[in-house]
């Protein structure tokens, strides 16, 4: 019988592998993409609480769906940003893209 | 469906997710980390699916897979140089970040082990859709609407950002 720790180690997990993309990638879309990760492993945590423990109002399902539409107007505005930085620097290496560091 | 199929389909999407999630973070070619993402993205589908919230699984396969991957892609495309595979894609923080990541989970995995949640013996009644419709349009009527305005504001800031001067 699945159970909530089941569901809850599986987001851990997601999480964490998440967390070392965030931590190693050099990349900034890698970067994005592990962020996406990210999310997510936060859904999957609200969707498995919405239904072990508040299943008559949904709650988690609802903040679902708010994650999910913050996560799409934050990837819009992190990949615009990143086209303009490959415009102004021809790369988008984040250790190479220091200019707001004095 | 009967308790074992569950099981078994929790544990092979589990398998899916995490695998591909660890080729997303891992791959020297970001390209073919975005087409796993997509695998993961569906993976995760399946288990919104398995936790009977259908209308949060179609969601997910419509912006995750349908919108946020393709913009992904596209700005992968854009910035052309980046995907060939000569170009160093991770930084020398992996001993570090393996480190801090291995801690993060071991406590949290046990904090999860010892915790005892107040689980609800009722289980979700009828379609989790019509519910969730209506509880968008009564009780979170204002977070809809502030929501829709956040997502108008970025989608015309990203247009200002990335235009030619």
């Amino acid at each position: 019988m699945l159970s909530l720790y089941h569901y809850l180690s599986l987001s851990t997990l997601l999480f964490c592998i998440g967390i070392f993309g965030v931590l190693t990638r050099r990349n900034a879309i890698g970067i994005l993409m592990a962020i996406e990760l990210l999310f997510n492993a936060v859904n999957i945590n609200f969707v498995a609480f919405a239904k072990f423990i508040n299943p008559q109002g949904l709650t988690g399902q609802v903040f679902t769906i708010f994650i999910i539409t913050v996560a799409a107007a934050e990837a819009a505005v992190g990949l615009a940003i990143i086209i303009l930085i490959y415009r102004q620097h021809k790369g988008v290496e984040v250790d190479k893209i220091n200019i707001m560091k004095w | 469906m009967e308790n074992g199929t569950q099981t078994a389909v929790f544990y092979i999407l589990s398998g899916l997710i995490v695998g591909s999630a660890f080729m997303v973070v891992s791959l020297k070619n970001i390209f073919h980390s975005a087409l796993f993402l997509v695998l993961c993205f569906f993976s995760v589908a399946g288990i919104y699916i398995l936790l009977s919230a259908e209308f949060v699984a179609a969601v997910q396969v419509l912006i995750y897979v349908g919108a946020i991957t393709v913009l992904l892609i596209f700005a992968i495309m854009l910035t052309a140089q980046l995907y060939s595979p000569s170009i160093k894609q991770s930084n020398e923080q992996v001993i570090p970040g393996i480190i801090i990541v291995g801690t993060l989970l071991i406590v949290t995995l046990s904090v999860l082990r010892r915790t005892s949640w107040r689980i609800s013996t009722e289980g979700i009644e009828g379609q989790s859709t019509v519910s969730i419709g209506k509880s968008l349009l009564t009780t979170y009527v204002l977070p809809f609407e502030v929501v829709s305005l956040v997502l108008i504001a970025a989608l015309i800031g990203a247009i200002i950002i990335a235009r030619r001067e």
